[in-house]
């Protein structure tokens, strides 16, 4: 019980003392002028992982290091890059990991990739073979 | 054949309970490790952050002799935990350099007044620019610099008792 009850203060006590003073960085909350930039920076903020709260995007979490994210990738697409290159040069820096679009050739995303093609496959089997049964008891 | 194919769903079953009470019993492992290790220090050039320490850029952490370059926040706690194994470091001759992350010049002084003054050079990062660019996802993280300026090891959260022995015998290989 003290344990657990240590883990939830551990929990919660990380945010708490995550907190900065300083405003967000400039782009962190300010769209792009140009409506296209925007829109391409936006569809990629959706698809990076926030370091801080891992299960959310850039796009979704208020940690200030996701608007330090934010602003990045606005900046950098400002400046003429493209949204992969933007996303390659987080990848080279924090892995996969940081990437919600995983390759499919990757020795440990493949099966993310594979695995719904089998399962279709082996329900489609299994299907044909329970038809086929009820046929052949009629 | 049938008869064994009739226990495949229990068999199922019982691999995915098995997968989900594993998941369940690790512990939560959410440490990002940069992968800029064994990699040239990406380019910089930060502003001082204080008055008393001057500016930190990527060329002063490239003259020959290893260095820890410290990432540190007056906000952070586990900062405070730190400080007196960055004095320690200090006072067995390591250079170290900090980067103050999202920080006020008036915190920083009043931080390094209470808690002590370890760093060679202080680079102040807003907007956390240089941090992205470093791979790191946090404060406090400590990177191991060789002569060349090539990111040798990155301790992540605080520098305990019991890593400093480490810290010193990565910076001698360096060397």
């Amino acid at each position: 019980m003290k344990r657990f009850l240590a883990l939830v203060i551990l929990c919660l006590s990380v945010p708490i003392a995550a907190q900065t003073g300083l405003p967000p960085a400039p782009y962190a909350d300010r769209q792009l002028d140009d409506p296209g930039q925007e829109a391409a920076a936006r569809d990629l903020m959706e698809e990076l992982r926030c370091l801080k709260c891992q299960s959310q995007s850039i796009a979704d979490s208020n940690a200030p290091m996701a608007g330090d994210m934010r602003s990045q990738v606005r900046e950098r697409i400002a400046a003429g890059e493209t949204p992969e290159a933007v996303r390659s040069w987080l990848i080279e820096r924090y892995g996969n990991w940081v990437s919600y679009d995983p390759p499919i050739a990757s020795a440990i995303t493949w099966p993310l990739w594979i695995a719904p093609i089998i399962l279709l496959f082996a329900a489609l089997l299994l299907a044909r073979g329970r038809f086929r049964k009820s046929k052949g008891s009629e | 054949m049938n008869r064994w194919l009739l226990w495949l769903p229990l068999a199922l079953f019982g691999l995915f309970f098995g997968a989900v009470a594993v998941g369940l019993m690790m512990p939560k492992d959410n440490i990002i490790e940069s992968k800029m290790i064994g990699k040239p220090m990406p380019a910089f050039a930060l502003p001082a952050a204080i008055g008393q320490r001057p500016a930190l850029s990527s060329a002063d952490v490239s003259k020959g002799k290893p260095t820890l370059l410290n990432i540190f926040a007056s906000w952070c706690v586990p900062c405070i935990a730190e400080a007196p194994q960055l004095l320690a470091l200090h006072r067995a001759g390591v250079e170290i350099n900090a980067i103050a992350s999202r920080d006020t010049p008036e915190d920083i002084a009043i931080f390094l007044n209470r808690w002590g003054n370890p760093y060679t050079r202080i680079g102040t990062d807003t907007t956390s620019k240089v941090q992205l660019n470093l791979g790191s996802s946090g404060v406090p993280e400590t990177f191991v610099i060789d002569g060349n300026g090539i990111i040798v090891y990155q301790h992540i959260g605080e520098i305990r008792q019991e890593d400093v022995a480490k810290l010193i015998e990565l910076l001698e290989e360096a060397a």
